[in-house]
């Protein structure tokens, strides 16, 4: 899939203005600050707003140019909605069909038993939307937008009106959307916890603008974006499961970074883990610690050393192995270990988050 | 009390007819009108909405007296269809469809604005991305939501058109056989002192506008009538 978008929207109060492509796979997430206009952006891919301007090209066709512009229910795209949108008159299995049924036989390339057991909605065929809970409900939803064999799966915040519980209980079947499942996904939040969770690559929104776009990673870890300056602050590691301690109740995971400790993972060994890292949780070290209760130690080059927001920190880009993290110390700290982009240090990982 | 005359049997099958054919003309021309009023934003809408609200006030001699300027010989409707040798409108049975339709038109338009009103947007850009073209996603999303205000509309339309009474004297006169409907009739036998037909009459009337609801109501138990004024 390619994706080449450009739209202009005038709006009260600013103008949205976004030109941005898409790689041919994996999760792309639109991010940015509520009003930021990625629900805006997400409405005219599919088709269901019409930008007064704009050129929209996929995979060579045109789906929008100057006059020419192609219905909602002509363009390959699943859409999932923000907030519950199933037909309250039918069924969970009339309401899978619903867009199955759409397609021609011969464009049906996802298997509807195979879906089903994807989601775990075999229990829930015949049950009606108004019987099911938020999670249950956007996993229907999320269903019914695969089963339209879509080129392009368009989600919108698809957790945002979901409770906690619900979004434990929906995560990890977005996650199958990245690694079991191969359609390129576009994915809007303004939770940069669940898009560390869920993509690859990221355009990075503000006031209907895209400030950057780039592999998700480089993105996070870019000093020159607001990102990396954030409280929350973090990079990720893809990594797989090494094996597993059950006397401490451990996983070690095996990254390009090196292998990590991590608590305890519910996943076969060979399987994919994301792994975050936040900025103030990595401590640096000229040499590695042999008495010291931190589990994960790794070896890295210091690529940049920059300001942060508070005058009494520097932020710190490390190498590892390919992999970028972040590490927030304080400024006394810089200077007393002299550090300096080039040199070789040791990363002290206090926690690492799976999610 | 005597049964029905020839001339009751006559005045109640016109009058059948005239709920039967006004109600599903009704139903067509107030689908789009209703579609708009619940989608536009357009500033004509308010303008409509009360105009479409009128004869929910006005008497219904108000509206009648207009129809029969309107459509009678000397009228702007009428006289040219008589210059185009069709024939004025007034005392005829088309004048008063013309007139049913238009003094029932709230009662169709509002429940069908209301039901559309409450469906929103929201499904239909679903079905939109789920495939489905326009028609389908009328067909398909639109009449099985709207379904009680579809119901509403029109045993709201034939149970008006039944009860109907001024606007129809007004444009169509009592002229048995054409333009007689049963109102009518029972108020020709009153002004007879024929206090038995009218009775007879008033009671097959009244019996079958409470079976027409009662079927309805027993139907679908969660039928509701949809309120004709929010």
């Amino acid at each position: 899939m390619t994706l080449e978008a450009s739209f202009h929207i005038p709006r009260s109060g600013f103008t949205l203005d976004a030109h941005f492509s898409l790689p041919p796979r994996g999760v792309s997430a639109l991010f940015g600050p509520s009003g930021s206009g990625k629900t805006t952006i997400l409405r005219c891919v599919a088709g269901l707003e019409r930008a007064p301007r704009g050129r929209l090209v996929v995979n060579g066709q045109c789906w929008q140019e100057q006059a020419s512009f192609l219905p909602p229910h002509r363009r390959p795209v699943g859409y999932v909605f923000q907030e519950s949108s199933l037909f309250p008159h039918l069924n969970v299995q009339a309401n899978l069909r619903y867009g199955q049924r759409r397609v021609p036989a011969a464009a049906r390339r996802v298997d509807f038993d195979d879906t089903v057991g994807l989601f775990g909605l075999g229990d829930l065929l015949a049950r009606h939307p108004d019987q099911l809970s938020g999670g249950q409900r956007q996993r229907v939803a999320m269903a019914r937008a695969l089963l339209t064999s879509p080129e392009l799966l368009l989600m919108d915040e698809p957790m945002a009106s979901l409770d906690e519980a619900s979004k434990a209980d929906i995560l990890p079947y977005l996650e199958q959307l990245h690694t079991g499942l191969d359609i390129p996904v576009l994915y809007v939040s303004h939770q940069i916890g669940e898009v560390a969770r869920l993509a690859d690559y990221m355009v990075l929104l503000e006031q209907g603008r895209v400030l950057a776009e780039g592999r998700l990673q480089d993105l996070l870890t870019r000093t020159d974006l607001p990102l990396a300056h954030s409280e929350q602050a973090s990079s990720f590691v893809d990594a797989t499961v090494l094996r597993h301690d059950s006397q401490h109740h451990l996983t070690e995971l095996s990254s390009n970074a090196g292998t990590l400790w991590v608590s305890r993972v519910d996943k076969p060994v060979g399987r994919p883990q994301r792994v975050q890292i936040l900025a103030r949780d990595v401590a640096v070290a000229l040499s590695p610690p042999v008495d010291s209760s931190v589990n994960n130690c790794l070896a890295v080059t210091i690529a940049g050393i920059s300001d942060d927001p508070n005058p009494g920190h520097a932020l710190l880009q490390l190498d590892a192995g390919g992999e970028r993290l972040l590490s927030r110390i304080t400024r006394r700290s810089c200077e007393r270990l002299a550090l300096a982009p080039g040199a070789q240090v040791y990363a002290l990982i206090k926690g690492v988050s799976l999610r | 009390m005597p049964g029905l005359n020839e001339a009751d049997w006559i005045a109640l099958q016109l009058t059948l007819k005239l709920a039967l054919i006004s109600t599903t003309l009704l139903m067509l021309s107030c689908l789009p009108l209703a579609w708009w009023l619940a989608h536009s934003r357009s500033r004509m809408k308010v303008l409509v909405e009360a105009l479409v609200a009128l004869p929910l006030v006005l008497p219904p001699t108000v509206i009648g007296f207009y129809l029969l300027i309107l459509l009678g010989p000397r009228g702007a409707v009428g006289g040219f269809l008589e210059r185009a040798g069709i024939g004025h409108l007034a005392f005829t049975f088309t004048g008063l469809v013309i007139g049913s339709m238009l003094y029932s038109l709230p009662f169709v338009v509002q429940p069908l604005q209301n039901a559309f009103q409450s469906i929103g947007r929201r499904p239909l850009e679903v079905a939109a991305t789920l495939r489905a073209g326009p028609l389908d996603r009328f067909l398909t999303v639109v009449v099985p939501l709207a379904r009680r205000g579809f119901l509403s509309a029109a045993v709201l339309s034939f149970a008006h058109t039944l009860g109907e009474f001024g606007v129809l004297l007004m444009i169509g006169g009592s002229i048995p056989g054409q333009t007689q409907v049963a109102s009518i009739a029972i108020y020709s036998h009153a002004e007879a002192m024929d206090y038995g037909a009218a009775h007879s009459l008033s009671l097959v009337l009244m019996v079958l506008a409470f079976v027409m609801l009662l079927s309805v109501y027993a139907l679908n138990k969660r039928f509701r009538l949809v309120g004709v004024i929010q």
